[in-house]
């Protein structure tokens, strides 16, 4: 095996891509702001320096490890490069640290310390004119006055999550981090779900906090505060107490809750037990009729907002449940109001979960009774943990209590939901014991490989062989829809969460630096699951009574009303072409993006062409916009408002003889 | 039926879409034809509007923030609208050592900018400065379009303002 030589040891590397990895393997921790290791190496903050001799001073992170190489980590090049990179990287940051939320858990600022830059000497631009910050949406804060330049965001988002929301913008002094045009990311593609903030290394990009409206809840007598917690936060939190990744904390975390004034403290793992009853009920109809095949989960809502934007034709694949959070909210506020006779407008629902998009989620105007959303707030692991120090509770030395009952049974298939591919076989699991009467005995995935985003299984149930998919990054389902598109992928099921590693490496979690860290998450909720006593959803008895009481069976009507939801097209792009002036009749042709594929551009030329034969030009405002959220039906185009389908290029005559000639004519009358 | 501006005005924004669509198809759609193809975008509508670089993006199967990373890496690139007459002033050392600021300084007051404003109402005029233009020599030094005013003063920018200004309006 090749060897390298680091600060005089003799360490041997062998699949190790870059020098950075053979340091670290040699027990070194060098700084790295741009590195990670599940995106392509990029080499700009200059933080993981190393000092090889007559080559000089080189970036570990990029440069690959030779046989007999020399280095070393804290040569006083080394050390001066660094520092002086760390100056000019603090020169045009935001220092306000105390305020910041990032404080604490920010490598730019563990570094300066590390490294001990005492002064800074050069002109802060950010004293002068600050650069406005983005907290458009309900999940993710941008401020680019704290941007150090890495490009960690604009990677994860592109390479992991396949939607490039974000991208470097400008040149030289001006360069910046955005979206397009400088917009908000409320006004562009971006489905929350906040890996970029996970790989910031600073506070430029963070999760938005809600821990206020939680703790005035808290503090109002007049109210009940039930709280739900996902499975992924038990595995999670308590890294940032200093226990070992994995460890299990729920009982801490109930009694955490209690002491801090929650009125009940239930598991969301009991929700996903329901939801299981209900998708593996869905999934089954489903293989019996035939349609709707390939079913998707539906848990993750950065994936159901990428859906509804990007793949409107798929939207009947989609599973109808609703996510465990959600499920959770519509039981507490109409069966637990109703069996504890308590006001609904009394009942504070909040969540704790792993995950940013969770925020976006629970205020989707659908999961709200009257007005009033069905989950009133959600804290993340991370927000829970300022909570608990905030109120001085001495985490790691509490008891461990039990989840209050009945929303706190759960079985080992709920807890599973927290990692990739947990959903798909929990609900297989039930659909097996539907269809023989017998239990599946064997775990579907075998422990996949840190880093490993796409997986499929099959398994023979009755004589059908079932093809299962799970994916973890939103790329990965995208390449899967493309290779499912082309005939080359028959699965019944997919999985798809946006999260590394499912939601254990959700935005909300501790930070994550490694992807083992995450895969040490989900073995900790491998292990809850192999220890419970019952580990199949249909199992929970607090779910059957749930049922006996008030839903009478999976997918009854009853269930359809409190549990499951409906999809629709969302627009994309805010934005419009107009082609031609004035008139009183209004022509919109979209030209969104499964409008344009379906030969909208053509329709449009029609159009123009038509308008102009028929000397109508001034009759008609000609315009190209950017989608009506019809997008299934496409190509579409409105007259005066009233989208017409189908609008494809050999229909515009007739349209356009139809439609658009009595409105001339009307609007003619009109004047 | 409302009184309407003369046709010709009214044809133009679907004659440059189709242009916009001519340069696309003649780059094949193709993504890696990107530069190429916004020039030609810019020399048709003298800047790159937002809605047409979305279009872009859709049409070429991108993303609208790479295609915005792309036009604001290129100095050559404009997401204003420019006038007729780009008016550009050199405000590198050279030029700022000779004063070139009082020159800016005239030029914006006397076509009326308000600060940050770029291009005059009338689109007859945009204003911008830039570093160094290579001709040191001649500082302070303007540039109109292709034409170069070496040794500029306030007034005697003011002076190229008018004669500009007095040709247009005599030829319209
Ligand atoms: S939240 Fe997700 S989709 Fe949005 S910008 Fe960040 S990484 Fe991209
Ligand atoms: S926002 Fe954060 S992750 Fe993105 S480039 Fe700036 S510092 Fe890096
Ligand atoms: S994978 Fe989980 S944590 Fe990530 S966005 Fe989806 S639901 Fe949230
Ligand atoms: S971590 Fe290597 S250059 Fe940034
Ligand atoms: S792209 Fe959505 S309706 Fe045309
Ligand atoms: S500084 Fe103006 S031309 Fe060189």
């Amino acid at each position: 095996m090749p060897h390298m030589k680091i600060d005089g040891r003799e360490i041997a590397f062998d699949a190790e891509t870059n020098i950075l990895q053979v340091v670290r393997k040699a027990g070194i921790e060098l700084p790295t702001l741009c590195y990670q290791a599940h995106l392509s190496p990029f080499g700009a903050c200059r933080m993981c320096v190393v000092d090889a001799g007559a080559r000089g001073v080189v970036t570990s992170c990029t440069t690959p490890p030779e046989d007999g190489l020399e280095i070393r980590t804290a040569s006083d090049r080394v050390r001066r490069v660094r520092k002086m990179a760390l100056e000019l990287l603090l020169a045009s940051h935001d220092r306000n640290c105390l305020t910041c939320g990032k404080s604490g858990l920010c490598k730019l600022q563990d570094y300066a310390e590390r490294y001990g830059v005492e002064t800074v000497r050069f002109f802060n631009p950010t004293d002068e004119v600050k650069q406005p910050i983005d907290d458009s949406n309900p999940c993710i804060v941008r401020d680019p006055n704290k941007c150090v330049l890495c490009g960690n965001c604009v990677r994860v988002c592109y390479e992991h999550q396949g939607m490039h929301v974000l991208d470097f913008a400008g040149r030289g002094a001006n360069v910046t981090v955005s979206p397009a045009y400088g917009k908000a990311l409320a006004d562009v593609d971006c489905v929350y779900c906040g890996q970029c903030a996970t790989v910031c290394p600073t506070g430029a990009i963070q999760v938005r906090g809600e821990i206020d409206a939680v703790t005035r809840a808290l503090n109002d007598p007049s109210k009940t505060v039930v709280f739900q917690v996902a499975p992924a936060v038990r595995v999670g939190l308590g890294e940032l107490f200093g226990l070992p990744v994995g460890t299990n904390v729920e009982g801490k975390i109930a009694t955490a809750l209690r002491r801090m004034g929650a009125d009940r403290v239930f598991d969301t793992n009991f929700a996903a037990d329901l939801t299981i009853m209900e998708e593996a009920t869905e999934f089954l109809h489903r293989m019996e009729t035939g349609e709707g095949l390939p079913l998707f989960t539906s848990c993750c809502p950065a994936w159901v907002k990428l859906a509804e934007q990007s793949y409107p034709e798929l939207l009947p694949h989609l599973s109808t449940c609703r996510s465990p959070q959600q499920m959770f909210g519509a039981v507490v506020k109409t069966y637990f109001a109703r069996d504890t006779a308590q006001d609904v407008a009394d009942i504070v629902c909040v969540s704790v979960m792993p995950c940013a998009a969770k925020k976006f989620e629970a205020r989707r105007p659908e999961f709200a009774i009257a007005g009033q959303p069905d989950v009133d707030a959600v804290i993340t692991t991370q927000e829970l943990a300022r909570m608990i120090r905030a109120y001085g509770l001495d985490f790691t030395s509490l008891p461990d209590e039990p989840w209050d009952q009945p929303y706190g049974e759960s079985t080992g298939a709920a807890v599973i939901f927290g990692a990739a591919g947990g959903v798909a076989e929990a609900a297989l699991r039930t659909a097996y014991q539907q269809l023989t009467g017998e239990e599946l005995t064997r775990d579907l995935w075998q422990t996949t490989a840190p880093g490993e985003t796409s997986r499929e299984a099959e398994v023979t149930i009755a004589g059908t062989t079932v093809r299962i998919a799970t994916v973890n990054s939103l790329a990965a389902a995208a390449a899967l829809i493309t290779r499912m598109k082309a005939g080359e992928a028959p699965y019944h099921l997919i999985e798809v969460m946006a999260c590394p590693g499912g939601c254990v490496g959700g935005a909300g979690q501790p930070p994550h630096d490694t992807l083992a860290r995450r895969a040490c998450r989900a073995q900790g909720l491998a292990a809850i699951d192999h220890g419970s006593e019952r580990r199949q959803s249909h199992r929970n008895t607090a779910v059957q009574a749930l049922y006996a009481e008030h839903l009478d069976t999976p997918n009854s009507h009853a269930a359809h009303e409190t549990l499951h939801t409906a999809y629709a097209s969302r627009r994309r792009i805010e934005e419009s072409i107009t082609l031609e002036g004035g008139g009183p009749v209004m022509v919109e042709v979209c030209v969104g993006t499964c409008c344009f594929q379906q030969g909208s551009y053509a329709t449009l030329q029609k159009f123009g062409k038509l308008l102009r034969q028929h000397g109508l030009d001034d009759a008609v405002a000609l315009s190209a916009t950017f989608c009506f959220e019809r997008c299934g039906q496409g190509p579409n185009i409105a007259v005066n408002g009233q989208v017409i389908e189908n609008a494809v290029p050999e229909r515009a005559e007739e349209i356009f003889r139809d439609v658009v000639l009595p409105a001339i004519t009307t609007a003619d009358a009109c004047v | 039926m409302p009184a309407t501006a003369p046709l010709p005005a009214r044809q133009e924004g679907l004659r440059k879409f189709q242009k916009v669509n001519d340069v696309l198809e003649r780059y094949g759609w193709d993504a890696t034809n990107l530069i190429a193809i916004l020039q030609q975008i810019q020399a048709e509508y003298r800047y790159l509007p937002q809605d047409i670089l979305t279009y872009v993006a859709t049409a070429l199967g991108r993303s609208p923030s790479e295609i915005f990373g792309v036009a604001t890496f290129y100095a050559q690139f404009s997401l204003e609208p420019k006038g007729k007459y780009e008016v550009r002033l050199c405000d590198g050392t050279a030029c700022h050592v000779r004063r070139s600021i009082p020159v800016l300084q005239a030029i914006r007051e006397k076509l009326g900018l308000a600060p940050g404003e770029q291009t005059t109402k009338d689109m007859r005029f945009s204003v911008e400065t830039v570093s160094c233009l290579g001709a040191c020599g001649l500082a302070p030094v303007v540039v109109i379009n292709e034409t170069v005013y070496p040794q500029m003063t306030p007034e005697a920018a003011v002076k190229m303002l008018n004669e500009i200004n007095a040709r247009e309006d005599s030829a319209q």
